[in-house]
């Protein structure tokens, strides 16, 4: 099976302190994960390692078998293969078509391409009805349809998401799922989840990653490390009793 | 008490009747003034966008120095003007001592280090929230330096409106350097100054609501007209 990520010896130090420590993992290429654990296990930090937002200080990253370069003229054609939802989504100046329309505009493609592509993905997250609205006037989860929308509008071949429905209500929470289902269902990508929601790792992801302390605890199918967790803290944490 | 309020109401009406002499003072001041912003914003908002997005060596001494020369008295800017243009200084062979164009120099050092200032602060504010963002989404340097710059345009309107404010108010660089000839040179604070020295108190304070009623309308095109275009965004 071929590998979209494979990592040895990744280390990410800040002001002396190790906040992310991996000693070996790859991510399947197609498939789904899900990353759980409690806040300040080095989730965030290792999404923004894949997606070239953080150079480690040590260790080999390889994208599809070639090592991943964090600066340089190749960086950016990487970065253009893969995006990512923030938690707390960046909403630019301008109405909800510009916004979903901006990466395909950054990648330089052709006005009239873009007009199909943005409709199609505003249909996906069902929000075609405010597509010449301001982004600045979007409630929370709206906001975070849009970045959604902005983030597989350019089909890329990783999907990165950080807590893409922290804080959401039932509703959003529904069509982000069904967004992402769907265009893994159409492209075949690579999606890495960080949630908090175990029900959501269940119904989304084929993997899960535990971290705890910046490194990987457990990693394996659904069935393995949330229903028949081998690692005590696994146990602790997927059944609620760990207190952090 | 009603000399000055007769005095006020002949000005306004002066303005109001197209007085020539009145309207080539008010014209001449606008045309130093924007001409002075322009080049400030062509050179304040690329250094301000700069320092706002990127940490180099010695950064921190490049803000306290614009940050010093924002509060820069306007005679020291004229008197460094008047001696690169004078006769015997480096741009003498110019000619352009008491001439607008001096006038227009003296104020672009005056103006340019406040809209890089205030860029930079506005700038700096948007790169945390949209920098990774833009990144994300494939943006090239160029372009991630374009989006972060225009996320920051209200601020960077503050910047050229208060360059602005700066520059038509402005009365010391430009009476030094433009030395207030009738006609030539003479703008709407000169005249004020010039006023006031003759005891026309009455006159000069007419001359200054004039003033503060063209920056009111000035500042109003800016801020209702301008801004909320800007604000609208690109469209795709």
């Amino acid at each position: 099976m071929e590998h979209a990520y494979s990592l040895k010896g990744v280390m990410v130090e800040k002001k002396d302190r190790e906040i992310l420590s991996i000693a070996e993992t790859n991510f399947a290429a197609g498939k789904r994960y899900a990353i759980i654990g409690p806040s300040g296990a080095g989730k965030t930090t290792l999404l923004r390692v894949l997606n070239l937002l953080q150079e480690p200080t040590r260790g080999q990253v390889l994208y599809y078998g070639q090592e991943l370069i964090y600066s340089g003229s190749n960086r950016l054609a990487i970065q253009r293969t893969m995006s990512m939802v923030f938690q707390k989504p960046a909403m630019f100046s301008g109405d909800v078509f510009y916004n979903v329309a901006l990466g395909l505009k950054l990648h330089g493609m052709a006005k009239k391409d873009i007009k199909g592509r943005v409709e199609e993905a505003l249909e996906v997250v069902r929000l075609s009805h405010l597509a010449k609205q301001s982004a600045l006037t979007l409630s929370g989860g709206e906001a975070q349809r849009v970045a959604l929308a902005r983030a597989l509008v350019t089909r890329p071949k990783i999907l990165l998401l950080d807590e893409p429905t922290a804080n959401l209500d039932p509703l959003n929470v529904a069509i982000i799922e069904e967004a992402i289902k769907s265009l893994h269902t159409d492209n075949k990508n690579t999606i890495i989840m960080i949630t908090h929601n175990l029900h959501q790792a269940k119904r989304l992801a084929e993997e899960v990653i535990y971290m705890n302390n910046g490194a990987i605890v457990e990693q394996g199918t659904v069935a393995e490390v949330l229903l028949n967790p081998k690692n005590k803290e696994t146990q602790l944490f997927v059944s609620g009793e760990m207190v952090y | 008490m009603e000399g000055m309020w007769n005095s006020i109401l002949d000005v306004l009406k002066l303005f109001l009747s197209g007085d020539q002499k009145l309207y080539e003072i008010i014209f001449l001041s606008l045309k130093v003034s924007f001409s002075a912003v322009l080049i400030g914003v062509l050179i304040g908002i690329p250094i301000g966008s700069f320092m706002g997005m990127v940490d180099f060596k010695g950064h921190k001494l490049m803000v306290i120095l614009i940050y010093t020369l924002m509060g820069m008295p306007p005679v020291l800017a004229g008197v460094a003007i008047y001696l690169l243009l004078s006769a015997n200084g480096p741009l003498g062979q110019w000619q352009l001592l008491f001439t607008p164009g001096a006038m227009i120099m003296a104020q672009v050092v005056l103006v340019t280090p406040i809209i890089a200032g205030l860029t930079m602060v506005a700038v700096r504010s948007r790169v945390k929230i949209f920098f990774e963002s833009a990144v994300s989404l494939g943006a090239n340097k160029v372009q991630i330096a374009w989006l972060i710059t225009r996320e920051a345009k209200n601020g960077i309107m503050a910047a050229v409106v208060t360059a602005f404010g700066r520059a038509i108010a402005e009365v010391g660089a430009v009476m030094l350097v433009g030395g207030n000839i009738e006609n030539y040179t003479r703008v709407m604070t000169t005249s004020i100054i010039l006023e006031t020295r003759k005891g026309n108190f009455d006159l000069a304070l007419g001359l200054g609501i004039v003033l503060l009623v063209i920056s009111f309308l000035i500042n109003g095109f800016l801020v209702a007209g301008v801004l909320p275009y800007l604000q609208r965004g690109e469209q795709v």
